[in-house]
């Protein structure tokens, strides 16, 4: 076995010989699938726990505050306590509430999330899924998160989670609009939608750099749409905590409410995840054509370095996006997407077109 | 015309007060370890000086000669709205046979103390003043009735007056 940390194409090839040798292929693919699943389960843990963190350090240090600081050093622990804190707290049962859909809700959300993340490419050879279809099923999936939203509004016979969840409900079936036309122009210029032929097509310079205006503008558009759609600050009117309490989530409790507060952490990593894959290249080292020197220097990076500091960068802007703005009513809300987004974003296809078709893009 | 044009204008000058506004929080973020204005409280006890604005508790500050400027008028007494100031004086007869009253204790409960200052406002000799003390805590209740003026403190004489 060789492990290479610039390609993991070799190592995944012999864990499935290794296991081949052992077993029948269907008791492989078993295996196979557990492995994967486990995998993304315990980097989905990690993740999330440091996101939540990461979220206060950034919100603390934009606000002249430190931020947590008493557990461990630098407070690195403090996540970790509240995640045992949340897992030995009562989980209340709502009277009247639909008992299965309440129960079911935080589980969708959370599966929402989850099944996006199998979609990404971490570095080369690390990639679950890959998919022909690759944007457009992450795209599908991840707006199967609002079903588990609506769903817990519905059956928490509460007031507040409804209004909560039928607002959440319209922004997402309004900025799903955007996210998914800003990502197809630069389907339009990457000419794939799997993901791996749009990371290799970025050897040369990511899109960002090669696909002009229309580029940049779609990764604004993007960004905007995507930090909607996970119903984030500026646009977290789903769970306006000075209105609504704490909107759909008002009447959960316990380690349920820890599932919606993780799946809305990664639904934000797996928003940048695709906005540092689509825009700037995924996990593919930054080159400029011509300088060899330069490109050689980048290669020593490792792909998954590349990987987590672009989603790092892209994570750290949706976090000034929302400690820095104040939020939206719904009325603005959707004035920004029909008004303006949706206008500028079909313009903004029919103008990267134009540039693909004349061959103006390399 | 004008539609189209207020529509972009509006876009892009939207689009330049957000970018002033993530300016600002941008360097504070960059620049945090040196904004930061939160205390660290229990570990900076020793070093921790508090602003001169804080109101901490009512003092009654003595000078050199242990000497203060309290003149027991109760105005003080009468105009705290909790009740937390009690006035105790003495009569005493000076030199020419005159009867005066002269503060014995000015005794401040400062757990009934809502720190509204109007003492420290209506005093006519400036005798009060704010004390950046907080550190309140107490095991038993009437520990925190506390004696103002010091023991075998007198009255600060004012030049000319007399």
């Amino acid at each position: 076995m060789e492990f290479n940390i610039y390609d993991f194409t070799s190592f995944t090839k012999w864990i499935d010989e290794s296991l081949n040798a052992a077993m029948s292929p269907f008791w492989v693919m078993i295996t196979e699938m557990a492995i994967i699943g486990v995998a993304i389960l315990a980097f989905y843990a990690l993740v999330g726990l440091f996101l939540v963190y990461a979220e206060r350090k950034v919100c603390a240090f934009m606000q002249n505050r430190v931020g947590p600081n008493r557990v461990g050093p630098f407070g690195i622990f403090q996540t970790i306590a509240d995640l045992l804190k949340l897992l030995m707290k009562e989980l209340v049962y709502i009277k009247n509430a639909d008992k299965l859909l309440f129960n079911i809700a935080p589980f969708i959300v959370i599966t929402a999330s989850f099944l996006a993340i199998a979609a990404i490419p971490f570095a080369r050879g690390l990639h679950a899924i890959d998919f022909n279809i690759g944007i457009f099923y992450v795209v599908a999936v991840s707006s199967l998160g609002v079903i588990g939203i609506l769903l817990a509004g519905w059956s928490s016979n509460s007031k507040y989670s409804l209004i909560g969840a039928m607002r959440s409900g319209a922004q997402i079936v309004s900025y799903e609009l955007s996210v998914g036309l800003s990502l197809i122009t630069m389907v339009v210029l990457a000419g794939s939608m799997q993901l791996s032929t749009i990371v290799e097509a970025q050897a040369n310079g990511w899109f960002i750099f090669t696909g002009h205006v229309p580029a940049v503008i779609a990764f604004v558009i993007f960004l905007i749409a995507s930090t909607a759609e996970t119903n984030r600050g500026p646009f977290d009117l789903a769970e306006a905590e000075s209105e609504l309490t704490a909107g759909f989530h008002t009447e959960y409790s316990g380690i349920r409410f820890a599932f919606f507060f993780l799946a809305e952490y990664m639904n934000m990593f797996i928003v940048a995840s695709i906005a540092a894959t689509v825009f700037w290249g995924g996990w593919m080292p930054f080159h400029v054509p011509g300088w060899e020197g330069f490109n050689t220097v980048m290669d020593y990076i490792p792909p998954f370095i590349w990987y987590i500091g672009k989603t790092a960068v892209i994570i750290f802007i949706l976090m000034l996006f929302k400690w820095t703005f104040p939020r939206l009513r719904i009325d603005q809300l959707l004035t920004l997407e029909w008004k303006y987004l949706l206008p500028i974003n079909l313009f903004n296809v029919v103008l990267m077109a134009f540039i693909v078709l004349m061959g103006w893009h390399w | 015309m004008r539609g189209l044009i207020n529509y972009f204008s509006g876009m892009f000058n939207g689009i330049i007060s957000l970018l002033k506004g993530m300016g600002v929080t941008g360097k504070y973020f960059f620049t945090s370890p040196v904004t930061i204005v939160t205390q660290q409280y229990p570990e900076n006890r020793k070093t921790l000086e508090m602003f001169d604005a804080f109101k901490g508790e009512v003092t009654m500050p003595h000078d050199e000669n242990n000497e203060h400027k309290c003149t027991a008028c109760s105005i003080c007494q009468i105009n705290c709205p909790n009740g937390s100031i009690e006035i105790v004086s003495r009569d005493v007869v000076n030199d020419e046979g005159k009867k005066r009253k002269e503060l014995d204790k000015h005794l401040y409960n400062i757990g009934m103390c809502s720190f509204c200052g109007l003492c420290i406002k209506t005093c006519p000799s400036n005798a009060l003043a704010w004390g950046q003390e907080f550190e309140h805590s107490m095991f038993t209740r009437d520990k925190f009735v506390k004696t103002l003026n010091n023991e075998g403190s007198k009255l600060m004489q004012k030049k000319g007056v007399e």
